[in-house]
């Protein structure tokens, strides 16, 4: 096995044995989209009345935009743990191995996608038992939706990273990642059906990779027979946009070194 | 001899201007134990970022075992290890999660890995606490375990920076005798930056005292303080002392190298107990009281005060020991 999975696994695994040690940390993980999925849900549920919106049941309507939205939330905090490796030395410490650097970010990520896959399919299942949705789309659906998320979550975790390594203060990181998470939520489809909304919000929704994520899953789940060329060409953007931001996060480890 | 470290002409520059490294270079001999001497914020572990692959100097050269750092950092890691100033060790793991993980970055695996880490477990006392989460490890155990974490590719040359800081007095004298034994049984060479002086007189067998950016001394401890001959008189005066006190002293005989730091009067002589009547006569005929005096054989505090012109402790005074600190006291002058 080459090098740089192998450490990628070491780094992962390292990272998934200290989550599954913090069962606080994991009932906040899953409890938290089960709160967004059934408040939201009740909260917005006539919403689907209005003329126009193009479906009759808001349950199947948010599913898949609450999975999606769940992984850039928790992919915006990624850098925190950058950022706690680097105040106690931790990252020093590996930076002077022979390790693999894509393995120091790919670790992180692996792990952050092993949760995303759980929360997602408690989301879907909630949906189906509990909120009353109905998924044309399937089980291939349901894996598009959890593509989509796994490559969102990927994208923005590797941003959180590279911005950790770049100011190295846990404040900066919180108020930049609460300051974008929330509006590009809103500035997408997750809630309301764009063609009701300001055109605008359309508009700036069409460059948001939480919208490509939320097209991508909700056309494969809720339609019986989806259309492919949407649902990968918004896929084949978020693996561009997950490329791109990996490549800034190396950028960011070797300007840390020159900071150093 | 072969030099396991040669750094030639090392400057580094933080943005702001702020000097680090001034042109540092030394050498050091395969198997030996050579300390970096200097108050927090000298440059030390600046030039140990350097040697270690984890920052670049501006300018100047480096070679570690033999290999450029520039050139091939991947070969320089291999061939190192690296304690750095915190215990980086992961708190969330047991000890020896730690070590293996450590261990696999390097290639080990299999019983190779087992051996080797149950080895450093037993070798730093630690055996029995190896299947617990290291952060409700004391500090000893947690560098001890930090330490161990450097040995584990069986490096050929091992980085310590400042190994002992926030360590008991009891804890850093045991980790001494564990470092001694170290070059003593494995070969390895060494380098140790540190504060302290005590620490770098009974553990290098060569010195490079570092001062802003620049080593201003190197030799053996022996060597160092020979080099100053005589003893030292600390006379505490009572009261600010005054011009008057200097030319005072220089008319004894034999009384040299005299320095006056608010209430502290320094000065050096080749018998120092000969010397203190005399002395204490030229203060009291220009009417100085004195409060109290003591002689001393020459010690790496002197040898830091001949060559900076400043005591150690007032050097490292007030100054913090992260690098930001650092390299603003190398600035700030």
């Amino acid at each position: 096995m080459p090098m740089v999975l192998q450490h990628s696994f070491f780094m992962a695994q390292r990272w998934m044995r200290a989550l599954l040690r913090q069962p606080a940390w994991i009932v906040v993980t899953l409890v938290q989209p089960v709160m967004w999925l059934l408040l939201f849900g009740a909260l917005f549920k006539s919403v689907v009345n209005l003329p126009g919106f193009g479906t009759d049941n808001y349950a199947d309507f948010l599913t898949p935009g609450i999975v999606v939205m769940t992984a850039l939330f928790s992919a915006g905090w990624a850098g925190m743990g950058m950022l706690q490796d680097y105040e106690r030395g931790i990252l020093d410490r590996f930076l002077v191995t022979p390790s693999s650097r894509v393995a120091l970010l790919a670790g992180p990520l692996v792990q952050q996608s092993l949760v995303t896959i759980v929360q997602s399919l408690i989301i879907i299942g909630l949906g189906l038992a509990v909120a009353g949705a109905s998924f044309p789309g399937g089980v291939p659906g349901a894996l598009v939706v959890i593509a989509a998320a796994i490559l969102l979550g990927m994208a923005i975790g590797a941003l959180s990273n590279a911005l950790a390594l770049v100011v190295r203060k846990e404040e900066t990181v919180i108020a930049t990642v609460t300051s974008l998470t929330l509006p590009l939520s809103f500035l997408s489809g997750t809630f309301m059906n764009l063609a009701l909304a300001p055109a605008w919000i359309g508009e700036v929704a069409k460059y948001n990779p939480l919208q490509w994520a939320v097209v991508a899953g909700r056309e494969a789940l809720t339609q019986s027979d989806p259309d492919w060329g949407v649902v990968f060409s918004r896929l084949g953007l978020l693996a561009l946009l997950l490329v791109a931001c990996f490549a800034v996060a190396m950028r960011a480890f070797r300007a840390y070194q020159r900071a150093a | 001899m072969n030099a396991a470290i040669e750094a030639e002409g090392l400057i580094k520059t933080y943005p702001g201007d702020v000097r680090a490294l001034d042109g540092v270079s030394f050498h050091v001999p395969a198997g030996t134990i050579f300390g970096l001497l200097g108050p927090n914020g000298a440059g030390k572990s600046t030039t140990v970022k350097i040697l270690t692959t984890l920052s670049r100097a501006d300018e100047g050269s480096a070679r570690v075992a033999g290999i450029d750092v520039v050139r091939d950092p991947v070969a320089v890691r291999r061939a190192i290890g690296v304690v750095g100033q915190k215990n980086a060790v992961d708190g969330e793991a047991t000890g020896r999660e730690n070590l293996v993980l450590q261990g696999r970055l390097y290639g080990l695996s299999g019983a190779a890995l087992r051996t080797r880490v149950d080895d450093l477990l037993a070798r730093f006392s630690l055996a029995d606490a190896a299947d617990r989460f290291v952060k409700g490890w004391s500090g000893g155990m947690q560098r001890r375990l930090d330490v161990a974490l450097g040995l584990v590719a069986r490096p050929q040359v091992l980085f310590l920076d400042e190994p002992t800081t926030g360590l008991d007095p009891e804890v850093r004298v045991a980790m001494w005798e564990e470092i001694s034994t170290l070059a003593r049984e494995e070969g390895l060479t060494i380098l140790l930056t540190t504060h302290y002086l005590e620490e770098a007189d009974q553990l290098a067998s060569q010195l490079a005292i570092v001062d802003r950016g620049k080593i201003v001394a190197e030799g053996s401890p022996e060597q160092l303080k020979a080099e100053l001959q005589g003893d030292r008189i600390s006379i505490e005066l009572d009261g600010d002392g005054h011009g008057a006190v200097h030319g005072a002293l220089a008319r004894v005989d034999g009384v040299r190298e005299i320095a006056l730091d608010g209430r502290m009067l320094r000065a050096r002589a080749d018998q120092g107990a000969r010397a203190v009547p005399a002395v204490l006569a030229a203060l009291e005929s220009e009417g100085v009281p004195v409060a109290a005096v003591s002689v001393a054989r020459a010690s790496l505090d002197d040898v830091y005060l001949r060559h900076t012109g400043r005591t150690f402790e007032s050097a490292d005074e007030g100054s913090g020991s992260s690098s930001e600190a650092e390299a603003a006291t190398a600035g700030g002058r």
